[in-house]
């Protein structure tokens, strides 16, 4: 094998957010593949990921995993820079900031599931926000938002609680990735 | 049930929140309620009040010739109209408050109103 100028070295870490990405990236192509009536309703199924991740690894890795889901995702989905792409960035990184903000609150009351809502909120907040300040800059945006509203705390709570189920199973061996 | 046991004291709190925002949402998002009245006027001034959950035909004058307005439980329409583009036509039924079909040259408009009043715009 030709030897390489630039030696990467690959720790466990970085194997790590890749396998977790890669199921992130899966999960949304789950998502993208089951119908929505309305635009902006899906079930979210890659932030059981997210939780998960940040439980077990923390916010920092959660972040890589977010980051690297919203990039492979929508460059597998061919929305790669379209406004779908941004107004998925925004909606992560809201949710991103609002998980790092929530992960502090006393775990024995609070679990996966109270995570889970607070970030699908502030996901479609954030959506809702950028929609209204760039593609469409009207307030009939916000005539949705109910709707939206609704399910965000319908499938964050069922996101919520599939987190909290893979949660209360042993952690798996780090090396049956590699 | 196992589901529930995965449920902590906060979340159902949390949960509780989320609804009361959502519940509160409604209010403030579909603000003007249900459309309840349809309001015909010719020239500026009111031409009918009527009730939306009637069913009527209204024949309203004006220069050009006669405005038909058709109003039905919970939606009202212009039928037809003398003017020449015809856009109050083609708005078709009008279900929302605050919405509005005018035909200008005829001068006659139908508007949908709700309980509360809903502006169009405000300037200070």
């Amino acid at each position: 094998m030709t030897q390489s100028v630039i030696e990467l070295a690959v720790t466990d870490q970085d194997r790590r957010v890749a396998w977790l990405a890669t199921a992130a990236v899966a999960l949304s192509l789950v998502d993208a593949a089951i119908p929505s009536p309305l635009p902006g309703v899906k079930p979210g199924l890659a932030n059981i990921v997210t939780l998960v991740v940040l439980t077990r690894y923390g916010w920092g890795t959660a972040v890589w995993v977010s980051g690297l889901r919203v990039l492979a995702g929508s460059l597998l989905l061919g929305f790669f820079l379209a406004p779908g792409f941004f107004l998925s960035l925004t909606g992560t990184t809201l949710s991103l900031l609002t998980l790092g903000l929530a992960r502090h609150l006393p775990a024995r009351w609070f679990g996966p599931v109270s995570l889970s809502i607070l970030a699908a909120f502030a996901h479609i907040g954030g959506q809702l926000l950028l929609a209204r300040a760039w593609l469409i800059p009207h307030d009939g945006v916000f005539l949705l938002t109910p709707v939206f509203a609704g399910a965000a705390l319908v499938f964050g709570t069922i996101n919520g609680l599939i987190a909290a189920k893979l949660l209360a199973e042993p952690e798996p061996a780090e090396t049956t990735h590699v | 049930m196992h589901w529930l046991s995965l449920i902590r004291p906060g979340d159902w709190l949390m949960m509780l929140a989320g609804l009361a925002t959502v519940g509160g949402s409604i209010p403030i998002f579909w603000q003007g309620g249900l459309a309840d009245r349809a309001i015909i006027r010719q020239e500026g001034k009111v031409f009918a009040e009527v009730d939306l959950r009637s069913r009527k035909q209204f024949e309203v004058g004006g220069p050009l010739g006669t405005t038909l307005i058709a109003v039905e439980p919970g939606r009202a329409r212009i039928v037809s109209d003398p003017g020449p583009r015809q856009y109050c036509v083609r708005q078709g039924w009008l279900m929302r408050p605050g919405e509005i079909a005018i035909c200008a040259p005829n001068r006659v408009s139908l508007q949908i109103a709700g309980r509360t009043k809903v502006y169009d715009s405000i300037s200070y």
